[in-house]
């Protein structure tokens, strides 16, 4: 084996590595991503060794903040920090889980469209044309009202057939339909993203060379070209996790999606704003988590859109 | 240009007739009889209600009458929850709502823009950043956060404002003022891009050269370019204020179409649903349209692009 670069440090600068480049000078998509890792480590780790969020306490009702309640309590005396952080687990995990539901669809959806090419190709975007100029709201409402309808099935079907905690079911159930609801119209602009990139890719030398080696059609398509656009488009999916946190804040807002016992942080400001006269940190407080998580999340995924932009590197 | 028209007018149908199907199925998809709250009613009369409504036929009936009967009668069948017309109701609550809709574009234009201009002009300077950071903010705060604030720091402290209501014109002040923020924060960014673009033309290097004064270039030559996204984004904007209009009228009150909208969804009431799901439809095509002609005023390219396609 001839060894040429024996000793030789010497790389190519690859896309990803301009990218890291690029995004350590990003200070404030740094600061954002510090903040997001805080966010999680505080909703998801750090909320086991807080108080039970919904043990309810009439005696202690709205309890000004102090060192054993530190945010104070609510209308039924419960914790609000740990109903925040409990709170936030469900409104990350809709972002993130809804953000997988669209990627999965997009990701498919448009690398066949831009692998198909022709008809299929004008067809399919035809389609995705159409439901974009449908208000996202507008169709995410219906779609959460019919899901949610089945919650209650799904609920005793479960806890008959596989013998699950009832109430343990009955919450995961409430929260499942949002996931579906907003993924399952939340991939169009992703696979939109996804079709561009697969029609650039299609054309290089390495796709030729498994349409010589005789691969089938589908093989060429996810084992060669979709590996390739996974990476980007999973970046842009950052940009989608702060939009499905909002509409999960909205529809729990107008009461079609999570319910009591389970909290969100739009669950939270509902409940906040019924007693804002007196009140006030019952609504500024998950408000303010609600906003510095989506303020992170919008700057972190600005600065990895801009930091991988291929136009603006190397000249 | 009229070529492109009639293909947008052809794609606002497909739209409306898209959004009609999946409303429809979703709807047939939903268990349990739209009739729910009316408890201890015999089966007889339950069957007699469901054929007064045409719930009797089959699905595929249903499907194919419902718009004819839109087309040939303009009838946009009956709430089965609330009994009326749905086209009654829709008469009555959009005005409402066009009245809120309206002055919260306004409210978006007239904030959003300036904004985004300032910022271009002063690019990188701490007015461009703080400008950017509060856009960000009224992306990041939602509306039901800065509704109820707001309501008790503003309207409850301003003598002719009311905290909740709907009746007298200054009524829509605040509700318009909530809507239309996340709408103008969208604007700005969409501006200060826009007029950033142009300004980094060789028309405009040519006109500075020229000797014209800052604020000429500014209005003269880089506005019309550099709003075209700003236009563009109307027929969205349009779409965004309808549905942040679903908040925005429950925290504030409002009678509009957007709290049917809701109760629709929630009470399985499928005739009010496909009604104001699809007026909501027909609205955004024509906002569509409204925004692509402006577009097409603006940027000659466009009106080429129309003309060869």
């Amino acid at each position: 084996m001839p060894k040429e670069n024996a000793g030789v440090t010497k790389h190519g600068s690859s896309l990803w590595k301009d990218a890291r480049h690029r995004m350590a000078q990003n200070k404030f998509a740094i600061a954002s991503l510090g903040v997001i890792v805080l966010m999680i480590l505080c909703c998801f780790v750090f909320a086991w060794f807080c108080k039970d969020p919904n043990k309810v306490n009439l005696v202690n009702k709205f309890a000004t903040p102090s060192g054993d309640h530190w945010f104070g309590t609510d209308a039924l005396g419960r914790d609000l920090f740990a109903r925040i952080l409990y709170g936030g687990q469900v409104s990350i995990l809709v972002g993130l889980i809804a953000t997988a539901v669209s990627v999965a669809i997009g990701i498919v959806y448009g690398a066949v469209s831009g692998f198909a090419g022709g008809r299929i190709d004008a067809v399919m975007m035809r389609v995705v044309d159409t439901l974009l100029a449908i208000p996202f709201l507008v169709l995410v409402i219906v779609l959460q009202a019919t899901l949610s309808t089945f919650s209650g099935d799904a609920t005793n079907w479960i806890v008959e057939n596989w013998g699950w905690n009832k109430e343990l079911t009955g919450r995961l159930t409430n929260v499942v339909p949002l996931f579906f609801a907003l993924g399952l119209f939340g991939w169009l602009t992703l696979s939109r993203i996804v079709r561009a990139q697969v029609l650039s890719i299609k054309e290089r030398e390495f796709v030729e060379a498994a349409v010589a080696l005789g691969y089938s059609k589908a093989r060429i398509l996810f084992r060669h070209v979709v590996p390739n656009v996974l990476g980007p488009t999973i970046v842009y999916s950052t940009l989608t996790v702060p939009g499905f946190i909002m509409y999960e804040a909205i529809l729990s807002f107008l009461g079609l999606g999570v319910e009591s016992p389970n909290s969100s942080w739009g669950v939270l400001i509902k409940e906040g704003a019924n007693f804002l006269e007196t009140e006030v940190q019952l609504l500024l407080l998950p408000g303010l988590f609600f906003s510095l998580t989506l303020f992170s999340l919008n700057f972190l995924g600005d600065g990895l859109r801009d930091a991988l932009d291929v136009k603006a590197s190397k000249d | 240009m009229f070529r492109f028209l009639i293909g947008r007018l052809l794609q606002g149908l497909l739209v409306l007739f898209a959004l009609y199907t999946i409303t429809f199925f979703l709807a047939k998809a939903m268990p349990g009889e739209p009739f729910t709250s009316e408890k201890n009613v015999s089966a007889e009369t339950k069957a007699n209600i469901r054929k007064l409504y045409g719930l009797d036929r089959p699905i595929w009936e249903q499907y194919y009458v419902y718009p004819k009967n839109i087309i040939t009668e303009g009838s946009f069948g009956v709430s089965t929850s609330k009994g009326r017309s749905v086209g009654d109701i829709i008469a009555q609550s959009f005005p409402n709502s066009l009245l809120l809709g309206l002055c919260a574009l306004g409210f978006a234009v007239g904030i959003g823009v300036p904004i985004g201009v300032l910022s271009a002009v002063r690019r990188n300077s701490w007015v461009d950043w703080s400008c950017m950071a509060v856009a960000m903010v009224g992306i990041c705060v939602p509306s039901f956060t800065i509704g109820p604030l707001l309501q008790i720091y503003f309207a409850a402290h301003v003598p002719g404002l009311k905290v909740a209501g709907w009746g007298n014109p200054q009524d829509v002040l605040l509700p318009a003022f909530t809507l239309g923020l996340v709408a103008a924060a969208y604007l700005a960014r969409l501006t200060r891009g826009g007029i950033l673009e142009v300004l980094s033309q060789d028309f405009v290097r040519t006109a500075r050269a020229k000797g014209l004064s800052p604020a000429k270039v500014i209005i003269k030559h880089s506005l019309r370019g550099g709003l075209i996204p700003a236009v563009a984004y109307l027929g969205p904007a349009f779409a965004a204020l309808i549905s942040g209009s679903f908040i925005v009228e429950t925290i504030f009150q409002v009678p509009g179409m957007g709290q049917h909208f809701v109760n629709a969804a929630t009470t399985r009431d499928e005739f009010l649903l496909l009604g104001v799901s699809l007026f909501f439809g027909f609205l955004i095509v024509v906002m569509n349209l409204l925004a692509d002609i402006l577009t097409g005023l603006l940027d000659p390219r466009v009106r080429i692009a129309g003309q060869s396609d």
